[in-house]
């Protein structure tokens, strides 16, 4: 088989993954994305597999078919609710294997220092740091931002440390250095995501996403492969973008999340102002009883109701408003809702929500005013008033569901502690609140049931 | 190839990325990311160049560890990516068969 032959179906597979990310700009055309994605692999493997460099294909055979078989069947086991660490740990593995592809690529005496350095280094990072995401969503270890002495000059030290070394390997080759250099990057990658908290958990699953596109890239150059290239490029950018968005969403940059130790200072100047208001709470019944005498209710969904597994009774709460009584169900989602980007999406999807019924903030947010019922289900921080208000509050400026111009406003929450941001909720204690306390699928049940007497 | 002439796809390549990601709503993120991070398995074809072709034992075996984890990645994230799109499209066949 000749080299151009090859060179001609690489393009192919180019070109089939763009159009497999642009599938995804409707959800009428992503599954079929998703299909030209799967074509695109396929090609770029075969091509590869037929190519006449390749001598031993039988090893090469098994190893697809254990990887693959590990992938499928947990991919076909998770729950729907675990996806982000699902996510974090695929992620994880495609780190781990840019490291073996750099390790491999060297001990084969290969000369590109330089190029395999950089993906050894980008790789191990999205390695270690995905096994600690994974660890905090999985619950293994705790979520909160863990913070530890002299951590931010640990880490430059470390930082710097990698990057000398990624001189000192490209100058002399030495390949002790390399094993030094990956030892360091993995632990880099531990401690890096270590000190975030687990709300800030969608941009660093985005982040991590963006260096395997990366890694993929410095694979390319130093195999001089084009196809690694375009296609880690455009996982970068995906990546990237993600990233842009969610630190958008949250009115932080990135660096603010990344090195910011988010969520743990703040806790004790607030606790003054806590006896001054009563909250009122109200019963399940109570509020199946002012909903189904609503016009128009807008539901709120956050990580809580993802912990609860609340998505299917919501959905029959809002079928049953809507087919029984009448009344306009809406869903509004922040965009770092839950614990990756699209979180809340898949959820609702999952229990046969129709996307239509599901609006962006920016889409929504007008229309609390005209809402008589706010719905907050599992949320706190992506309502909290105050990030419009207060200007000396971490989330001021962050973008927030306006749920307080509903007339009621209901919170199914086990608590009135704050959220994951430290800061107190005022709309807890607002006139037009009612607080539902308890297990978001055990009161979102308790309602069901009332409105189907 | 010329260094200059990899720059230069690598440029394009993330301009294209650029338009192509931001066409896509952010309901689908998450599907998005699983997608993405099945295609990041591209990698594989580094694997199986260094690992298919004669090589000494040592980069042979790396190799063929990270067959195996690119291959996880691919296979897992290419599946459950299917998994969340079809309960898109199941919602949708629902809606029409309650009108």
């Amino acid at each position: 088989m000749s080299a151009s032959l090859v060179s001609a179906a690489y393009l192919l597979s180019c070109i089939l993954f763009i159009l497999s990310i642009r599938g995804l700009a409707s959800p009428e055309t992503a599954r079929k994305g998703n299909l030209l994605g799967i074509a695109g692999m396929s090609v770029a493997v075969g091509i590869t597999f037929f190519s006449p460099e390749i001598k031993d294909i039988y090893w090469i055979l098994l190893a697809i078919l254990i990887g693959g078989l590990i992938g499928t069947t947990s991919a076909f086991k998770v729950k729907m609710t675990s996806l982000p660490q699902m996510v974090a740990a695929f992620n994880g593995l495609g780190g781990l294997s840019s490291v073996f592809i750099s390790l491999a690529e060297i001990t084969s005496g290969s000369q590109a220092y330089t190029t395999t350095s950089i993906s050894l280094f980008i790789g191990a990072v999205a390695f270690s740091g995905s096994v600690i995401a994974f660890a905090k969503l999985q619950g293994l270890i705790s979520a909160k931002a863990v913070v530890f002495p002299f951590q931010h000059l640990i880490n430059a030290f470390l930082g710097l440390s990698v990057i000398g070394l990624c001189v000192a390997f490209s100058l002399s080759g030495n390949i002790n250095l390399f094993y030094i250099l990956t030892a360091l990057a993995i632990l880099l990658g531990f401690l890096l995501i270590l000190p975030i908290g687990g709300a800030d958990m969608p941009v660093v699953i985005s982040v991590l996403n963006a260096y395997s596109g990366w890694a993929a890239v410095g694979i390319g150059f130093s195999l001089g492969n084009v196809l690694l290239i375009i296609v880690g490029a455009i996982v970068g950018a995906s990546g990237t973008i993600l990233s842009y968005i969610m630190c958008k969403a949250m009115n932080r940059s990135l660096a603010n999340v990344m090195f910011g130790g988010f969520g743990n200072e703040k806790k004790a100047h607030d606790n003054e102002t806590e006896n001054q208001k009563t909250a009122k709470f109200g019963s399940p019944e109570d509020a199946a009883f002012i909903m189904e005498n609503a016009a128009k209710v807008i539901i709120v969904p956050g990580y809580g109701m993802a912990v609860a597994q609340a998505q299917h009774v919501l959905k029959e709460m809002a079928f049953d408003l809507h087919e029984r009584y009448g009344v306009e169900v809406k869903f509004a989602i922040h965009p770092v809702a839950g614990r990756m980007p699209g979180h809340m999406n898949v959820l609702l999807a999952e229990a046969n929500v129709p996307y239509e019924d599901v609006f962006e903030l920016d889409d929504i947010n007008r229309e609390f005013a005209t809402a008589d019922v706010a719905y907050v289900i599992g949320a706190n921080d992506i309502t909290n008033p105050l990030a419009k208000t207060d200007s000396s509050s971490p989330i001021y400026g962050m973008p927030v569901l306006d749920v307080e111009k509903a007339k009621t406003v209901f919170f199914v929450k086990r608590s009135l502690g704050s959220g994951y941001s430290g800061v107190k909720n005022p709309l807890f204690y607002a006139d037009n609140t009612i607080m539902l306390y308890g297990d978001a699928k055990e009161v979102t049940e308790k309602i069901v049931s009332a409105l189907e007497k | 190839m010329d260094i200059w002439m990899l720059l230069t796809i690598l440029t394009l390549a993330c301009f294209v990325g650029y338009f192509v990601v931001w066409g896509v709503p952010p309901a689908l993120h998450s599907p998005l990311m699983s997608v993405s991070n099945a295609i990041s398995g591209i990698i594989i074809i580094g694997a199986l160049l260094i690992s298919g072709t004669e090589n000494t034992e040592l980069p042979k075996i790396l190799g063929f560890i990270a067959i195996i984890l690119a291959s996880v990645n691919i296979f897992g994230g290419f599946a459950v990516s299917q998994r969340m799109l079809v309960m898109f499209k199941k919602k949708d066949l629902k809606k029409r068969e309650k009108k």
